[in-house]
Formats: C-alpha cells, structure tokens, sequence
C-alpha cells in the first residue's frame, strides 16, 4: 500500500497554556486523490485541526502530535519553510468568501499573487493570463474582464468560485475546504460542491471537506470522518457510516437531520443537551451526557477510536458491538419524542394573513460622492399569498429574492407601497394607531440569530416580559406570563433572572420564541429561526415549533432556505424568486411534484444525507446567480437560468422572452411559468423518496 | 465627477463664508482695538484714536453687521482683508505668513504619518510585547508633556550638543540666521538646520497620535480572514500583514490625515513661538493680542478654506484607498 499524502498522527492542539484543549487526539490520514467528508458541530475541533495541517493556528495554540505530508512532517517547520508549501502543495477555501478576499485588490491581482508567490519568474504578463485561464475553468464568465473587478463587486457564488481558482493556482496535492458552501444558497451551493469535484479531477489532487451538513458530505466525499468534543468518533466509507453508523451521535445526528424524503410533521429525532465547550469537559465520553444509551461505564474514561469488526469501520464508543451487531438497534438509541395530541380546528376560520400583490421598491443611490439615484431595486414585486388559520406558510427562496423584504413589510403593519396585507382580516393600510398596537399583540416575530436578538443586559424574564409592558399589563399577571411561557418553550422558569449569554444556541432561540409567544398571538412569523444552530440543536426548536401550533393553533410564516427544514414543517409552500411568487400550494403537491422549474431546481440541489440516493439522483445545476433586482426583464424573470427553456420549442421560448407569466393553476396549485405541463421534461429527479 | 467637484466647491464656499462672518462678529465684539491707544502719555486725542479705527474698520459708532457688510464688499471685490492694526495688508500678511509655515508644516506632518503609521503597525505586529509597550507609554508620556516642554528639552540638548562638539552645528532660532550670505547651498544648509529642531517637535506628537490610531485599526485587522487567505497563498506573516494588512488598516486613518493635517497649519502656533518662526500660529497670536479683528477674521478664513481643502482631500484619499466606494 502506498504512503499516504496526509497523515495526522494523534494530533492535540490546546489553547491558553492548555487550559483549552480544543482538539484531543486527531489521526486520520488522506490518500492520493481521495475525499474525506470531516464532519462536526461548533466547537468540536474540525476547523482547528485543519488548520493545525495548514501551520495557520495562532502563535498562541500548543500543537503535538505528528502532521506529515507526503512522508515530510509538517509540525515544527520553519513559516518560511511552511509558506513555500502552503498555496503550493496545500491550498485551503475558506467560509466566507467575502471576508476571505482582501477587499482593496482585484481579484486578478490576488490570482496573479498567489502564482507569482511560488514561481517568482513568471512575468505579471503570464500571471495574468493563467489567471484569466484559471477563472474560465471555474466557470466565471467572461474571465478577461472579471479579472479587473473587486471583490465586492462579485456575487457570493462567484466570489467563492474565485477562492477556488486561487486555491488550485499551483496544482495543489491537497485541498482543505472548510465549509465552502455554508455562506451560500442551495443552488449556488450545488455549483460549488460540484466544482470541487471538478478542481478535484483538473489537478488530482486530495480535497478534505469540513462541513456541519451530512448531505453535503454524503454525495461527494469517499469516506468520512465524524468529530466531537475534539476527537473523531467514527471513521467509515461514506456508504458505510449511513448505512450502519456506530456510534450513538452519528445514529443521533443522522436522525435529527431533517430531510426532504419525509413527510409534513414527521417527528425529529432531538439530541438533548448541547456539545460541550473545549476545557469543560469531565472524565468518561463527553458524548455520555448527551447519550440515551450510556451506561456508568461510559462516565468513568473514554473510549478509544477502535475497529468495529462486525462493520469493518473504526467508532468510540464501548457499546459499538452491541449497536453494530443489532443488539442495542439504532432506532432504539434514541426514542422518538411523542407528538403534541393533535386539536381539529375549524378549519372556516378567515386567514391569519392574505398578501395581495405586494411591491416594495428602494431606490439605489450610486457613489460616495455622487449620491445619484441610478436605479431602482424592485424587491418585492408582485408578491401574493395567504396563511390558513392554524397552518404554517414556508416562504422559500434563495438571498435577494425579497423575502426578507415581505416579512418586513408584513411586520410593519402599515400600508404598503403597492397591494394589500390583510392581518386577520384587517387591511393594515387602514387601522388606526390604537388598532395597530393591539394587533401587534397578533403579530409576533422569532428572529433567526438568538445571541443578536436579544439584549445581552437584560435578564430573561424582563427580555420575555417586554412585549407585556408595551401592552400596558399589571406586574402580577407580568411575571405569571413570563413563567409560564418559559415553561411551555420547555425551559426551566427558574432561570428566569439569567442572562442570554448563560444560555446555549437553542435555548436561546427559546427564550425568542418565549418572547413572542407571551402576548399570546395568532401569527407568529418565523425568520430563519432554526439556520443558524447545530443540526442536534435544530430538530429540538422545530418539534417544538410544531407542539405549540399544535397546543394553540398557531399560525406560521416560516421564512427559511432550508428545503429539508420545510419539509417538516410547512403546510403550503410560497416559493419566491427576484421578487416574485413563482409558486404557491400545498407543500406536499410542491414537493411531490413541482411544477415551477425553478422550484424543481431548488429541491434537486439540496444535498441528501444518503450517499445512495445522492449517486442516483440527477441534479438541475442552474447556471449563473439570481439576476440584478435593478434590471428591466421583459418577460420570465427566471427565463435566463430556466434550464426547461432549452427544451422547448422555438415559439415557446419567444413567449418565455416576450411575456411575463401571471399565477395560474395548474394541478392544485399556482404557478407562474408558461409551460408548467411540461416540467415533467426535466425528469423526476428533483423528488427523492 | 465633474458635477460633484463643482457642487461640493460651492457648498465648501458657503460654508467657508458663514465660519469668516462668524469669526468677524465674534472678534468685534470680544476683541477692543482702541485698547493700544489708551494710557498712552501723553494721550492720544480721542479724535485720532477714531480716524485710526475707522481706516481699519473697527469704528465703534457703527454696528457690526454693517461693519461686516463693509469688509465682506470689500474682500469680494478687492480681494483685500483690510489693515491690520500695524498698518500692514492683512493678505499680503497671511500669503507670506502661509508659506513660512508650510514649509515647516509639511515636513513634520509627512514624517509624523509615515512614521507614526509605521510605529503603529509594529505595535500591533507585536501587541503586549516590549515594542509594544515602550511605543505605547512612550506616545502617551509625549502627548501628556505640553509642546513647549519637548521643544525646550530639545533646545536644551541641542546647546549641551553644541557646546560638546565645540561649534554652532545646530542653530535653532527663526528660520534663517540673520545676514548670512554665501551660495545658495550655504543658504539652504542654513535654512535646513533651522528645520531641524522644530521638526522634530513637530514630528514626535503626531508619531504619537497617529501611532494610537494606526495601531488599534491595524488590530482590527490582524485577525481578518483576508489575512489568512493570504497566508495560506503562501505569504509568510509579516509579508502578509504588510501586503495585505496594512493598505486595509489605512483606510480609516486616511480621514484623519486630511483632517488633522488643516489643523495642524494653525496649530502648531506653541512651536512657532519658541523656535521664533514668523508663521501663521503665531500671527494668529499675535492679533489676538494686538486686539487685531481684520487679521483675526482674516486668519479665521484661512483656516476654514484649509479645513474644507482638507475635507475634499479625505474624500479623494477615500475613495483611493478603499475600491468599495468608487462611483
């Protein structure tokens, strides 16, 4: 067997004089070309590891341990020594491509930098034109004229696709790509994963992907490792490790994951409790406390990453046989958190909330100096849709779509620019200053970051009381409110006098939902409120969501990007798209059978953590980014990425260009695309059972 | 471009007028001309103490709006400030005043922000070590220590220096020694050797300032991404921070620059004073204490034009530096 390219040998990284060990012990090793899927929440080390491979760890962080690189050991290397290998035999993509790009260079120049770093005679001439070759093969178009531009200038998607072009400059053998795709939308996500693959095959070299999202890993790397609380708890071919994981947190975070294959109201498996924080751990597994299937054995020391001979892949924990063999089944592990009982509700009730053809428009004022008008961002145009008493509405779409946009002008209560929000009823252009107060008592917002949302000097219970006080309600009935909807988001009331930080992601998220809930209000409008927690804390917040629509009858405005997410949660689907409605009806018919190609497209880019499934099913990669809110389109806004136009015939692809699609219905739904009988086209990929 | 340059020009015109009309105002109402002629002995005759004020403008029988309409028409259409108390052209004062501290000005400022930024970029290289230390107490002794402290400190050394070597080398009074003659070199060295002490006043204050602000914007951006990817492109750190860090960290201090350098014309007026330098700090000065209200108003013009240039200067230097709010 040939050496390996990279291997990590029982790698500890400590912070603050070893006061925080943040990785505990890593080995792991990449073959020639491979891809290893590097899996894990915050906090559990897999970022820090992979920086420890790069030499980029503050000076202040103790490594030991062995990094080696084709044979050569990386670890204790000059950064003179190091920097010729760093963007020469390693190259790293980074999160956030807007933050990772110097924001006062070209991009061109930055390209150019990282080739004449390692080849000092190459001429500024031939630097330019290998970058300007290098932006073509990640797919930027017209690359000439891209290479001029500055970052800011740039779309996400092609910013990253630019850290990309920088990262396989000098051919690389390996590539760490620490969640590349994170900061990005499903469908531009699709195009990055899948132009890794293709850097991954132009230069032959090893990709490490760190990523938090099983599915991202689940269609794209060979094997993967799984990281927590600093250490790897199981290790397996990517078949492997979904087929049969071993360890109870990979079983637990595969059935916590949402996914697109269940059905509305689908119970998630919650992992209770949160990762620990490096430098609080005690004796025993740190995934004991989390574990349902622990035992007092598992408190007393951890367990070593050993081989599972009855699946032939490596796991932590000293109930592998027992799990592996089927004596503890994995379906057992973790119990299934019973439903809320279910309340029939009159279902004759008016809407909680009748959007009608909503526009909002801002104009955009060009230059510092200048202060032109040079424009005008049409953000929301023509936006209709309405929220059943009772039902959740998920309003997805990609960023820039004006969602955001809609929930704000929902929110505010006021007149809109153009078209009409109806509140129970009630046209909000019309109310008077004392009607809107009382209606904000129906109207509440979860906002999607907890740690933002809420104020960090003030205790629990006056953050939860606020919306209270604004009602003008007395001290008394105060505090029994506060408590009891700290009780029913199922935290302790005790901790009423707490400050957020005290608290973790979801429970803080808790605390928001307290708050909106305490008024007692018929609409609550969801604003992201599970993307920016840990996939084991996320599937907590949501069955929560759906106990307490449950218990009250609540009705949901559940912004989200996350498809999956919806799935579980949306009774109707209003997908957006620059500004628009493309498709309105009942979730199930829109993920059973979309109709719009650009919802088709949206439900075939998110990853599915089943590497099976993702192997067989065909994806729509759309090309290109969500166009300018700022231009005039005559006819389909989506025409110009809609990847069922090519199919069609010519007099059907004139009438895409000349004439803007109206909502009609088509099977049980509304649909604004002129051809939405022919979708079938583009096959049955975007459904996945 | 063009239009925006020209908008700006007359909005820093009207702004520039309003600050001259409110300078005259308040420096004929606080400032008393007639006090020079008072006590004389024998005294003056009130009747040629009035003719005095009434050639400069100041007659106290007239209301000050009137006197202010009065010197405005006459500056708009003559382009002349008035007399000054000595007699003399309150413009064709300032003009050569100006220029006198430019030259000294612009020596010390230049250096002070190369250096200062230089300082607080080591400084925040290397935060909580030594370096970072001895330039932080340092800059905040030197900004606790008044002007003509340093400047006599370094008159102090520069006569122990003198006396060592055993010959005039350093000469540190006014800009010139008086009747020097000889070629233009000797002229010049002349001239440079009267910089010296000066400038160097002048250049260990703004170090210290600027070194304070250089080095908390360049922290900011020590631990940026963008700083990270550069490294893992194969910079090494310091070529990293450099390359990268520090065009980024100047952006914010571009402002202030501008700024501070149209201040500093007229108030650098305490090293003036004690190196002797007839410049604009010391003009300023002196006509507040010769109860002077044309060159007071005058000297207030002059700073506010200075003080708008500056202003336009930030904004170009802006939009230089940081591509992200180009048109």
């Amino acid at each position: 067997m040939p050496d390996p390219l990279l291997s990590v040998d029982d790698l500890h990284v400590s912070f603050r004089r070893g006061a925080v060990p943040a990785v505990r012990g890593v080995s792991y090793h990449v073959d020639q070309g491979e891809f290893l899927g590097i899996v894990g929440e915050s906090g559990s080390g897999k970022s820090v590891s992979s920086l420890a491979v790069m030499g980029l760890l503050p000076a202040s962080a103790q490594i030991t341990g062995s990094i080696r690189l084709g044979g050569k050991e990386l670890l204790g290397l000059s950064d003179r020594r190091m920097s010729a290998l760093r963007g020469s035999d390693v190259a790293m993509v980074f999160q956030d491509p807007l933050s990772a790009l110097t924001p006062v260079f070209t991009i061109g120049r930055q390209i150019a930098e990282a080739l004449t770093l390692h080849d000092r005679r190459l001429s500024a001439h031939a630097a330019r034109t290998r970058a300007e070759e290098l932006l073509r093969l990640v797919g930027l178009p017209t690359p000439a004229r891209q290479l001029d531009r500055f970052p800011h200038e740039l779309s996400g998607g092609m910013r990253q696709r630019v850290m990309i072009a920088m990262a396989i400059a000098n051919d690389p053998k390996l590539i760490i790509a620490d969640e590349p795709t994170t900061a990005l939308d499903v469908t531009i996500q699709a195009q990055i994963l899948d132009l890794l693959q293709k850097a991954r095959e132009v230069t032959g070299a090893a990709v490490v992907l760190i990523t938090h999202d099983l599915g991202v890993v689940a269609g794209n790397a060979d094997r993967v490792a799984v990281m927590y609380a600093g250490r790897i708890v199981e290790e397996a071919p990517v078949h492997d490790l979904f087929a049969s994981p071993v360890m109870p947190y990979t079983v637990g975070l595969l059935r916590s994951m949402p996914t697109l294959g269940a059905h509305r109201g689908a119970r998630l498996v919650p992992l209770v409790g949160r990762p620990p924080a490096p430098g609080s751990l005690d004796a025993g597994c740190p995934f004991a406390p989390r574990c349902p299937a622990a035992e007092d054995r598992c408190r007393t020391s951890e367990p070593p990453l050993a081989l599972v001979p009855e699946v032939g892949h490596a796991a932590a924990c000293v109930r592998a046989s027992e799990i592996a063999s089927g004596q503890l089944p994995r379906g057992e592990v973790f119990p299934v958190p019973e439903a809320a009982e279910h309340v029939e509700r009159v279902s004759a009730e008016p809407p909680v909330l009748e959007v009608s053809d909503l526009r909002r428009t801002y104009p955009l004022i060009k230059g510092r100096f200048l202060r032109q008008r040079a424009g005008t961002v049409k953000a929301v145009d023509g936006v209709s849709f309405t929220v059943r008493a009772g039902t959740t509405l998920g309003l997805v779409g990609e960023s820039g779509c004006g969602k955001t946009t809609t929930v704000q002008q929902v929110l505010e209560l006021a007149g809109a620019e153009s078209g009409t929000i109806r509140v129970t009823g009630l046209n909000t252009a019309d109310l008077s200053k004392t009607q809107r107060l009382s209606l904000r008592k129906d109207v509440q917002v979860v906002f999607q970051d907890p740690m933002a949302a809420l104020d960090p000097r003030m205790t629990v219970a006056d953050i939860v009381a606020e919306p209270l006080t604004v009602h003008g309600i007395s001290p008394d009935e105060i505090e029994r409110r506060v408590l009891a909807a700290l009780a029913d988001v199922g935290l302790d009331p005790s901790h009423a006098d707490r400050y957020p930080h005290e608290f973790s992601g979801g429970q803080r998220q808790r605390i928001g939902i307290a708050r909106a809930l305490v008024v007692h209000p018929k609409l609550l409008v969801l604003d992201e409120p599970v993307s920016a927690l840990d996939v084991s804390v996320q599937a907590g917040v949501i069955n929560l969501l759906s106990d307490l629509q449950e218990q009250r009858g609540l009705s949901y405005l559940f912004v989200a990007h996350d498809l999956a997410v919806m799935r579980h949660v949306a009774d109707d689907l209003a997908v957006m798209y620059l500004g628009r409605v493309v498709e309105h009806g009942p979730a199930d018919a829109l993920f059973n059978d979309p109709r719009h190609p650009y919802t088709r497209a949206l439900l075939s880019a998110v990853p599915v953590p089943d590497p099976t499934a993702e192997a067989r099913r065909e994806r729509i990669l759309l090309q290109g980014d969500l166009p300018s809110p700022l231009d005039e389109i005559t006819g389909c806004r989506f025409a110009a990425r809609c990847p069922l136009k090519p199919l069609l015939s010519a007099a059907q692809q004139t009438r895409c260009a000349s004439e803007d699609p109206g909502q009609r219905s088509v099977a049980g739904r509304q649909v604004a695309c002129h051809h939405a009988e022919q979708t079938h086209q583009l096959g049955d990929a975007a459904v996945v059972a | 471009m063009i239009g925006f340059v020209l908008r700006r020009f007359v909005n820093y015109v009207l702004l520039s007028a309003f600050a001259t009309a409110l300078g005259y105002v308040l420096a004929s109402l606080t400032l008393n001309p007639a006090a020079r002629f008072l006590g004389r002995n024998p005294p003056i005759p009130q009747a040629s103490i009035d003719a005095s004020l009434r050639q400069v403008g100041a007659d106290p029988g007239v209301p000050v709006l009137t006197r202010l309409w009065d010197w405005s028409l006459h500056l708009l259409t003559t382009g002349s400030l008035g007399i000054s108390a000595r007699g003399t052209e309150v413009t064709a004062d300032i003009l050569a005043k100006a220029g006198t501290s430019l030259r000294l000005l612009v020596i010390g400022t230049v250096l002070g922000a190369v250096l200062g930024v230089a300082v607080g970029v080591w400084g925040a290289v290397r935060q909580y070590r030594l370096v970072d230390k001895v330039t932080g107490y340092g800059s905040f002794v030197v900004l606790a220590t008044p002007t003509f402290v340093v400047a006599v400190l370094l008159m102090i050394g520069a006569t122990q220096f003198n006396n060592a070597v055993g010959s005039q080398v350093i000469t540190f009074t006014g800009e010139y020694s008086a009747g020097i003659t000889g070629s233009t070199w000797d002229l010049l060295k002349d001239r440079l050797v009267h910089l010296l002490l000066p400038t160097i006043t002048l250049t260990i204050f703004a170090v210290a300032s600027y070194s304070r602000y250089q080095r908390s914007a360049m922290l900011d951006v020590l631990s940026a991404d963008f700083i990270r990817t550069a490294r893992a492109k194969g910079r090494g750190r310091a070529s990293a921070l450099i390359q990268h860090g520090v065009r980024v960290a100047l952006i914010p201090m571009s402002t202030f620059f501008a700024y501070s350098f149209g201040l500093i014309l007229t108030g650098a007026s305490v090293t003036e004073l004690v190196f002797s330098w007839n410049g604009m700090g010391q003009y300023l000065i002196d006509s507040i204490s010769n109860n002077d209200i044309n060159a007071s108003a005058g000297t207030i013009l002059f700073t506010s034009v200075l003080v708008l240039i500056s202003g336009t200067l930030a904004d170009v230097l802006y939009a230089a530096l940081d591509p992200r709010v180009r048109i």
